[in-house]
Formats: C-alpha cells, sequence, structure tokens
C-alpha cells in the first residue's frame, strides 16, 4: 500500500439504512490519493450501498437514511452547510450500465457536466473533449464521429464514454459501480488498462463481483458481508494472508 | 378447400396432426376475433363514409374563405372561415395552458414522487380527467366570464379547452416520464448537476416525442369539443382576429349550423365535421413524422 500517499477519502461509522432495514453498519476506512480500492463481497452484502453513500446518491430513493461521517479532504460531504450538488461534482461516477444520454452527440455526452453547469467557452469544451476522451481510451476510435450519438457505441465504447463523461468534470474521485459487468472480456480489460492510468488523476472506487479483477487492478481491496465491512488492507496481503477466516472462505471461493 | 382460419392455423404453424377439437376451437376463436374487430371497425367506417360522401360534396373554395356572416337569405355563399380562424386561435390559447401547467403537473408527480404533495394532486388530475367537458365550461363562465366580468371571449373559450387538455397531457406525459431509465438521471446527478438541470436537459429531451404525441392526443381531444365552447366562447359568425372577442369554433359552428332550418346549413355542418376531422387526421401524421425524423 501507498503510505506515504495523503488520505482522500474516510468514513467513521457510516451505517446505511433502507426504512428501518439497516444494510451497512460501521464502516471505518480510509482511502489514499491515487489509488484503486476495491469493495468486494457477494450480493447483498452492501458494497454498492456504501459506494452509493459517499456520493449521496441514495438521497433520491426515499427512505433512505446515511449515519456516520464520510470525510472527503477531511470535510463531512453530509455536513448540513454541504450542496449535494457540489459533493456530486467533486466525486464522479460510472454506473454498472452504460448509460450515455440517448439524445446526445459523443462530444455533447462528454461535455454534459461542464455545459450544463454554464461552460460555454468552446475552445475549452474541445479541449476537455479530447483530453477525457484520451482519458478514457477511447479518443482514436471516435475522434472522426463525434458528433454521432452516443448510443451508436459498442458496449464497452459506450462505458468508456461514460468513463470519460465522467472524467470531464475531473473529479477528485471516481466511483465505479461494477463497471465491467455488462461488458464482454476484451472490453473488460481495457476498462482495468484504463484504471491504471486514470488512478495518475483521480481516486477510484471500484464495487466488482470479480476477485480477479480486484486482486488484478486495485491497491486496497475492503472485503463486505451482509452489511459489514470484514476486512480492509493492501490487496496482495488481503488475497494472500487474509486475517479474517470469512475473508479467506470467500476469496477461496467456498461461498459466495 | 381450404378456409381462411385453415390458412392462418398452417401460418402460426399448428400441423394437421392436431386433434380435431383443437382445430375447431382454434377456428371458432378466429371467427370470433374477426367478428370482434369488424364490430369495431364497421360504425367507424359508417361515419367515416357519411361524412366523405355529405361533407366533400358541399365543400368548396367559399368555405375556407368566407364566414358565416356572409351567407346570404337564401342560404348561399358564407363558409366557415370564422369557425376556423376561431378553433386556431382558442386551440393556441389551450395549448399554451395545457402544455406549461400539463407537463409542469407531471413533472412534478413523477420527478419529485417524494414531495407530499403528490397523492392530492394526483387525485385531483383524475377528477379533472372524469370532469364533462361542459362542465369546465360552465366553471369557466361562473369564473371568468361572468366572475371577474370578461364577457365571452376567445380567451375564455381557450381557457376551457385548456382545462380539459390538462388531465389528458399530464396523464401521457408521466407516462413517458415513467419510461425514462432512473440510470440517466443518477448519470446526470452524478455529474453533479442539479435537479432541474437534469430535467429539462436529460429527462424531458429524453422523454420528447412521446411528450410531443401526448399533445397531439389531447389537441385531438379537445378540438372536438362543442359544449365547453357554448358557454365560454359563445360564437360568432363574424370573422376575428381578437381573443378577447366572442368567437366561434369549428364544432361550435356545426353543432349550431346542423340544426339550422336551410339545406345549405346544413350541408356546411357536414363540410365543417368533415374539415374538423381530416384536420386532426393531418396534425397527428405530421407531428408523427416530425417526432419519427429525430
Amino acid at each position: 500500500m501507498n503510505t506515504d500517499r495523503p488520505i482522500r477519502l474516510q468514513t467513521e461509522n457510516v451505517g446505511v439504512f433502507y426504512g428501518s432495514k439497516d444494510a451497512v453498519r460501521n464502516v471505518n476506512v480510509s482511502f489514499r490519493s491515487n489509488t484503486v480500492n476495491a469493495l468486494i463481497g457477494p450480493s447483498g452484502c452492501g458494497k454498492t450501498t456504501f459506494l452509493r453513500a459517499i456520493n449521496r446518491m441514495h438521497e433520491l430513493t426515499p427512505n433512505t437514511r446515511v449515519t456516520g461521517k464520510i470525510l472527503l479532504d477531511g470535510q463531512d460531504v453530509y455536513a448540513s452547510d454541504v450542496d449535494p450538488v457540489d459533493v456530486r461534482r467533486r466525486i464522479g461516477m460510472v454506473f454498472q450500465k452504460p448509460n450515455p444520454f440517448p439524445t446526445m452527440s459523443i462530444y455533447d455526452n462528454v461535455v454534459a457536466g461542464l455545459r450544463l453547469a454554464g461552460e460555454k467557452n468552446k475552445v475549452k469544451l474541445d479541449e476537455t473533449v479530447e483530453r477525457s476522451l484520451r482519458g478514457a481510451a477511447l479518443w482514436d476510435e471516435v475522434k472522426d464521429r463525434l458528433k454521432a450519438v452516443g448510443s451508436s457505441l459498442s458496449g464497452g465504447q459506450q462505458q468508456r464514454l461514460c468513463i470519460a463523461r465522467a472524467l470531464a468534470v475531473e473529479p477528485e474521485i471516481l466511483l465505479m459501480d461494477e463497471p465491467t459487468s455488462a461488458l464482454d472480456p476484451q472490453s473488460t480489460q481495457r476498462i482495468e488498462d484504463l484504471m491504471e492510468s486514470l488512478k495518475q488523476q483521480t481516486t477510484i472506487i471500484i464495487v466488482t463481483h470479480n476477485m480477479q479483477q480486484a486482486s488484478r487492478v486495485s491497491d486496497t481491496t475492503s472485503f463486505f458481508l451482509v452489511g459489514d465491512l470484514v476486512e480492509h488492507g493492501a490487496t496482495e496481503a488481503v488475497f494472500q494472508t487474509p486475517k479474517d477466516e470469512r475473508t479467506e472462505a470467500y476469496i477461496t471461493g467456498r461461498f459466495g | 378447400m381450404v378456409t381462411r382460419a385453415d390458412s392462418l392455423n398452417m401460418k402460426a404453424g399448428i400441423s394437421k396432426t392436431l386433434s380435431p377439437a383443437r382445430r375447431a376451437q382454434n377456428t371458432a376463436a378466429m371467427v370470433l376475433i374477426g367478428l370482434g374487430t369488424l364490430i369495431v371497425l364497421v360504425p367507424l367506417f359508417l361515419i367515416l363514409k357519411d361524412l366523405f360522401l355529405k361533407g366533400f360534396s358541399s365543400l368548396n373554395l367559399q368555405f375556407f374563405t368566407q364566414s358565416q356572416s356572409e351567407i346570404t337569405f337564401l342560404g348561399s355563399a358564407g363558409g366557415f372561415l370564422n369557425a376556423i380562424v376561431g378553433s386556431v386561435m382558442m386551440l393556441a390559447v389551450a395549448l399554451v395552458i395545457g402544455v406549461i401547467i400539463g407537463i409542469g403537473t407531471a413533472i412534478f408527480l413523477t420527478e419529485y414522487r417524494e414531495h407530499r404533495l403528490v397523492p392530492s394532486v394526483r387525485l385531483m388530475g383524475d377528477v379533472l380527467t372524469g370532469m364533462p367537458a361542459i362542465v369546465v365550461g360552465l366553471v369557466v363562465y361562473g369564473l371568468m366570464v361572468r366572475g371577474l366580468g370578461f364577457g365571452y371571449s376567445g380567451i375564455a373559450g381557450g381557457l376551457a379547452l385548456g382545462l380539459i387538455m390538462i388531465p389528458v397531457i399530464v396523464r401521457a406525459t408521466e407516462e413517458v416520464l415513467k419510461l425514462v431509465p432512473q440510470t440517466l438521471r443518477e448519470a446526470g446527478l452524478a455529474l453533479g448537476l442539479p435537479r432541474w438541470k437534469v430535467i429539462m436537459s436529460i429527462v424531458l429531451p429524453t422523454a420528447r416525442s412521446g411528450i410531443i404525441t401526448g399533445i397531439i392526443l389531447a389537441i385531438a381531444r379537445v378540438s372536438g369539443e362543442a359544449a365547453p365552447l357554448i358557454f365560454t366562447a359563445f360564437g360568432n359568425s363574424f370573422l376575428t382576429w381578437d381573443p378577447t372577442q366572442k368567437m366561434s369554433g369549428l364544432p361550435l359552428a356545426v353543432y349550431r349550423s346542423a340544426f339550422e332550418p336551410s339545406e345549405a346549413a346544413v350541408a356546411r355542418a357536414w363540410s365543417g365535421a368533415l374539415v374538423l376531422v381530416l384536420a386532426i387526421l393531418v396534425a397527428s401524421l405530421v407531428a408523427r413524422f416530425a417526432v419519427r425524423k429525430r
């Protein structure tokens, strides 16, 4: 683990409730700047729920409550004077299924975040499109058809478009919710390669069902089980010398 | 002999090896379905046949260029220009009211589902859907024509039509907004966009064609209404472009002319009905085409 890097995101006793049911309990974890951090665990273990708590995405679902603190650079994103819109600006998200805006071209998709926030400078927008698409390793494939609709791309390309769209607003943290689960192995490979370069500019927290993926791409791994964070540590350590027997059982494939 | 039902059976891949009882059942079901379709279609064709035969015979250029005020004592000359203009003007007023309030309400109902006023707004929408058109006309009469002393006017007529449009547009827009995947809203919010911007720039454009279809349906629904105009626009045999004046509308002119003791007037009523039906047809075709092109 790169312990020399500063802590970017830290959670204190984070819990998430759907109504009266607690889906996530007492999560205390920290993620360092410019690292890839994997959240693993069986279905329903709360890893996605925890991920969505980080950028206040739960606020769209009625009866959902988040407790505890989530500190981004030391500031609680749930503090009463913090606007969720600002939080989401600083913490981007890539979803399980590629979801480009269907009415927009590739170009418009990438700059959606900037343009709808009021940026009109054509030069700045053009630069952003190229930088973001290069960042998402999609530029060479689409540079000649930026005006085509985003949904005309293949599934893997669409997902990279969504990554480019998230990168365009230069988020400090990028949340990825099983970003490759709807993709073929080749597209998955490209996105995994991408993460290595993305961490130069941002901090990635990725939920994945695929343990090989976690071990390939991540610096740290957090193992969740029925709402509890069972183990968190450097990926190598978690996979080779797990401290908890439940972690060992899961990663050796005995359940989940 | 191969009957129509038999050939359908074969198309559907039902082989001759099927037991005779099953095949008989299948044939019987086919006949019943065909009969049902026929029962629905026959009245429609009868109406259209009558409309075209009687409507076309007295349709001429005059019908579109002259107003009812120009009808001579003997019933010749004159046309429905006043009513056509009136319908267009009042529909324009109705559209402004129906589209703004209708889409706004639908957005409130679908995008702000957690708001505590949503159930009551939805209930009111349902009540408005079942409100007889003539009652809407009377309400506008009571509130605006008499209440505010506005008098009979095109605006009052347009308002009545607009009120009838609202629940139609709300219902249609609500349905298409529900079809917009939640992941698109989340994608927009995750970019750090405020909710209203996500709705305006992402949700509404995605639902655009469905919303337009709903608006056309609403226009089609109200453009044939005569009842709400009686107490509001009142009718006017002179041509006017001023919506603060009394105005006629196509359905109103048809309704009144049909009861006039003059063959020419009755013939004009048929033509008016035909023009109304064709206008709605053309409008929906044009809109559908425009929507599909994008």
